[in-house]
């Protein structure tokens, strides 16, 4: 293993915007990524790491006026084991659950998923699905972005190399359902093949609203499906919208083949799993 | 068919579990030693390789080639890098012959300058450092000057073979002229890698007088020794090779070893230090072997009632780019292709050949699971062909006791393939069970909720399914490979009265260091905790052997029974024949050190001739059975494996929970390899090298694993017993496929059988694809 580079470990998040400020520093919080690609050489060694364990502003789950607020260090087993979480957004917790191993989860934090950027990141569809918005914020200030405009590339990101992310906020909408599936090689421990979030408002009127549809490991980051959302807004689940839905998903969607899976899977599997959870929405 | 008379299940469980009594004393896992080295592996006690201290020790590296077919022109450090401070060692250095000594001396332990690089992880030059840091950074500093030269990936397609037999019995052509059905089929296995816990990890120290001293992880002390005599020109006490704690093995430390042990000595010898050569699991997955990939076709011609009448088998093997022990895996692959079933017309044809990806060598199996993965898949095509049931069409035809083998061999004793049939059968209640999965198939047919969609789900979102495999395993080595292994194994009573047995077999977590004891004891009538195991240490322990070929208990365990049989015959003798237990304390201090050293003889039976492939293949065969439930995601193909009834016959069972773990082990191995286990390669390179992308079952994917083990003893051993390592893993993958067959309708003829091959086969099966 190589050498361990210096790590700075701040308090406050005023001394860890000071140390972005002077970078370069490579941000670590359970490392659950970083500590894979320095064993695993995949890339260069971050000359200093910037330890994010110890900033208390980044922790906490909390229920405020407009939405669910989750500090950026909040682990996957917290969100497992959060009253809030599993009330307000059981895909979340549900999404949780299928990272890793237990060891991981303890580990791992929902800020890290989301830094990043992979497309497979098991999370990062039910943001883009719950219209999530982040909470970025360095010397310079903080700023919001909207889950959606957040991946601007495979593993890039819209934030800059002197912010951090500090929270993601969960608005919380009246009527609306979520659903989340995981489709991996195992039951645990498993990076996806095909992850889906689906996320509706269903108001009593003549279709759903709000309709967003999500989707991980099929793109190089994370997507909303455009199409097959205006293909569902304002529609029921019936078997011929569900039918029309799920081809429209197949057409709109362009994966690759690696070396988890293939893109004929990929494609054919998310169109299913979107069936599915519109026949399982529909009671068919 | 004859009518038999069947012991019922739960009798022959009870008579498993009361073969040794053991002691009852507190500390007793039911009644049976505990495993001898296991409290200090649970305490974290225990000192596997990388955990010894040598003061001093440098740590090793290897440059390896990454291209899969090169000439190596030059190897050039970097002129701008610091190397005072290291050492390099290429093949100019090696004062012996530069092989990596195995069955052909085709292998070498570096690549020469001049010479041909044959896979993309071969091994070019050494590098060793007093720390980490400093050789991680010189590592990548070395550049090797090649010229490229052609590839050859596919085995079918080389011309370069490491071996071939044929095995041939009766007429085939009359065989399939009385034939009334002809099926044919063609069936695939890839690479499986052996996923032991504890990576490849040797360290080698220089000892007095040139000579140099291994300690590692291993299965075969006495390989490795005889690998260091060869390339490095050292005699028996010079070379001394010392198997520490090691952590698993699975066939992927029987010939491995013994190149890790050259290169850290060749580091250690220039250096002059001790030199630690420890792979990270992303170089022991790239470039240690693997489980040989195969394709089998099989023409079966059959009788209306399922009576098989001919069989012609054809196996091609991928040896990859050195031979290791492919002739004899290959050889067992042969001898096993077949199944256990009777058939008067039979032509097998196998050959392995090479190809430019890393050797592939020794896993649990040994050739046998890639086989009989395709016999079993193939008879169950035949059954549903037939409208048969599996098990049925395998009464039809299981070898009873007298039935001759391709071989021409009797199979006189010993034999219990229809118990094991019986057994599984009874226990997974297989016919109900089939009849319900059948009537949930048609229901989902007739609502008409089967996707013809690509894009649909069908109302259902799950299918159950359920499915048998019938398997042997020879047991101990193939041929007369135990003839010209003319093992030695040894009990001593020591001048102060300790009882010592000595042989070269290891702990690999199969269990060696408690049944030896165990079986001793019983022997000599002492307590099992009077007997000693000392460790594999070439410089203490006789050669009795590698530890593989699941040998350990039945032919080593044989001999060690014998030697204190004369021991005890020997002291009584002396002592006016006063039970041993009694004397051996005074024996020993009156009359000092007695040893007896036990060598191999000849099983009975007609000896092998390996130039025609007739006479005994195996002294006797392991029966196992293996039925397999199983639940599809009808909508993304996934599986889960949910219950597996694993019967395993193992001729007697020395210790009932070593025994059960290695069944139940050995069959999630064999799901693994059915459902997920893939190793996916390009241009000649592992791609998914690494533990997040290649994945073996977790915990969560484990099915419930019921193990019944069956006793037939094998007689002309003094225990009866014939091994249970390998058994288990030559049944659980086609049971499995055979149950996704049940649940979805569609035959998986490439293991493993994953999502995408599944999808791929019901898309193309479908009545819209059909038409």
């Amino acid at each position: 293993m190589p050498a361990e580079p210096p790590i700075d470990t701040p308090r406050h998040l005023f001394e860890a915007y000071e140390l972005l400020a002077a970078g370069p520093i490579r941000p670590i919080a359970g490392g659950t990524d970083v500590m894979v690609q320095i064993t695993g050489e995949l890339g260069p060694i971050p000359e200093r790491m910037l330890d994010l364990s110890r900033i208390d502003a980044l922790r906490g789950i909390a229920l405020e006026a407009d939405g669910l607020v989750l500090g950026a260090a909040t682990t996957y087993t917290e969100i497992r084991r959060s009253a809030l979480c599993r009330e307000h957004l059981p895909a979340l917790v549900e999404a949780a659950a299928t990272i890793g191993a237990a060891q991981i989860q303890n580990r791992g934090t929902l800020g890290g998923n989301i830094a990043n950027a992979s497309p497979a990141g098991d999370t990062l569809p039910i943001l883009l699905a719950a219209d999530a918005t982040i909470l970025v914020g360095g010397q310079r200030g903080e700023r919001q972005l909207a889950a959606a405009e957040f991946f601007t590339g495979y593993r890039q990101t819209a934030l800059a190399p002197d912010e951090l992310i500090l929270q993601v906020r969960f608005p919380l909408r009246p009527g609306r359902e979520l659903r989340f599936r995981k489709v991996g090689t195992r039951r645990a421990q498993a990076i996806s093949k095909v992850v889906l979030a689906i996320a509706w408002r269903d108001l009593g009127a003549p279709g759903w609203a709000d309709v967003r549809v999500a989707l991980g490991s099929v793109a190089p980051t994370p997507i909303r499906a455009a199409v097959t959302e205006a293909v569902l807004e304002g529609a029921r689940p019936t078997p011929a919208v569900a039918d029309l839905a799920a081809e429209t998903l197949a057409d709109e969607l362009a994966p690759i083949d690696d070396v988890r899976s293939t893109a004929e899977y990929r494609r054919t599997v998310a169109a299913r799993v979107l069936h599915r959870l519109l026949r399982d929405a529909g009671g068919w | 068919m004859p009518t038999r008379t069947l012991t019922p299940p739960t009798e022959t469980v009870e008579r498993a579990l009361i073969v040794d009594p053991g002691q009852r004393v507190p500390g007793r896992a039911r009644a049976y030693p505990l495993r001898r080295e296991g409290p200090a592996k649970l305490t974290g006690a225990a000192k596997y390789t990388d955990d010894l201290v040598f003061p001093g020790a440098w740590y090793g590296a290897t440059i390896r080639s990454t291209e899969a077919h090169a000439r190596l022109l030059a190897i050039e450090p970097d002129p701008d890098a610091d190397w005072s401070k290291v050492v390099i060692v290429t093949a100019a250095d090696i004062p012996g012959h530069n092989v990596v000594a195995s069955i052909k001396d085709d292998q070498p332990i570096l690549v020469p300058v001049g010479g041909e690089i044959q896979h993309h992880a071969e091994p070019v030059a050494l590098l060793a450092a007093p720390d980490r840091e400093t050789l991680r950074q010189l590592k990548g500093r070395i550049r090797l000057v090649t010229e490229q030269l052609p590839a050859v990936f596919d085995p079918e397609v080389s011309a370069h073979v490491f071996a071939q037999y044929e095995i041939k019995d009766g007429d085939l052509e009359a065989g399939f002229g009385e034939a009334e059905l002809v099926l044919e089929g063609s069936y695939r296995v890839g690479h499986q890698e052996q996923l032991y816990i504890e990576n490849q990890a040797i360290i080698a120290v220089p000892a007095e007088g040139g000579g140099i001293e291994i300690h590692g992880s291993m299965q075969c002390p006495y390989y490795v020794h005889n690998a260091l005599k060869r390339a490095l020109q050292m005699d028996n006490v010079q070379a001394r090779v010392i198997q520490e704690e090691t952590g698993g093995g699975f066939g992927g430390k029987e010939e491995y070893p013994s190149m890790v042990a050259l290169h850290a000595s060749l580091l250690a010898l220039k250096c002059r230090r001790p030199v630690r050569m420890i792979y990270d699991r992303h170089e022991d997955i790239s470039a240690t072997t693997k489980r040989h990939p195969a394709v089998i076709r099989h023409r079966t011609g059959v009788k209306r009632d399922g009576t098989i009448v001919a069989q012609d088998i054809q196996i091609v093997m991928d040896g990859g780019a050195y031979c290791t022990l492919t002739p004899v895996v290959l050889s067992r692959g042969a001898l096993h292709a077949g199944g256990p079933y009777r058939c008067p017309n039979v032509r097998i044809r196998a050959r392995a050949t090479r190809t430019n990806t890393p050797p592939n060598g020794a896993f649990r199996g040994f050739g046998a699971p890639q086989v009989e993965f395709a016999v079993e898949t193939h008879l169950n095509r035949i059954a549903e062909a037939l409208e048969l049931s599996p098990a049925e069409i395998r009464r039809c035809n299981a070898y009873d006791e007298g039935d001759r083998t391709p071989t021409g061999q009797v199979l006189r004793d010993s034999v219990a393939a229809h118990e094991a049939l019986e057994q599984a059968v009874a226990a997974s209640h297989f016919e109900r069970f089939r009849a319900m999965t059948a009537a949930e198939a048609k229901a989902r047919r007739g609502s008409g909720t089967i996707p013809e969609e690509p894009y649909r789900t069908g109302a259902s979102r799950t299918a159950r399914g359920i499915g048998l495999a019938l398997g042997w395993h020879g047991a101990g080595f193939t041929g007369a490979g135990e003839v010209h292994l003319a093992s030695v194994a040894s009990v001593e009573l020591t001048a102060d009265g300790r009882i010592r047995v000595l042989t070269a077999q290891t702990e690999m977590g199969q269990g060696t260091k408690t049944i030896f004891p165990q079986l001793i004891a019983r022997e000599l009538g002492v307590p099992v905790d009077w007997v000693e195991y000392p460790s594999q240490d070439t410089a203490e322990v006789p050669n009795s052997g590698p530890t593989v070929a699941s040998r350990t208990a039945m032919v080593v365990g044989g001999l060690c029974i014998k030697a204190a049989r004369r021991l005890k015959a020997e002291v009584e003798g002396r002592n006016g024949g006063l039970p041993f237990h009694e004397v051996f304390r005074d024996d020993a201090a009156s009359h000092g050190a007695t040893r007896i050293d036990e060598r191999f003889e000849p099983f009975p039976g007609e000896p092998f001739d390996e130039e025609r492939y007739r006479g005994d293949a195996y002294p006797a065969f392991g029966w196992a059975a293996a039925v397999a439930t199983v639940q599809v995601d009808l909508d993304t193909g996934e599986v889960s494996v949910q219950d597996v009834i694993a019967v395993d016959e193992v001729g007697t069972v020395i210790h009932p929970i070593l025994c059960e773990g290695q069944v139940e082990g050995g069959t999630l191995q064999a799901v693994g390899y059915a459902t997920i286990e893939e190793m996916k390669v390009e241009d000649g390179r592992y791609v998914n090298d690494r533990l997040a992308t290649y994945l073996i079952p977790t915990a969560l994917d484990a099915p419930h694993i019921r193990s019944i083990l069956v006793e037939a003893p094998y007689p002309h051993v003094p225990h009866g017993a014939k091994g249970v390592g390998e058994l288990p893993m030559d049944v659980g993958a086609p049971a499995v496929v055979a149950a996704i067959h049940d649940a979805t309708g569609t035959w998986i003829t490439e293991l493993p059988a994953t999502p995408e091959r599944i999808l791929a086969a019901l898309a193309a099966s479908s009545p819209e694809a059909a038409a």
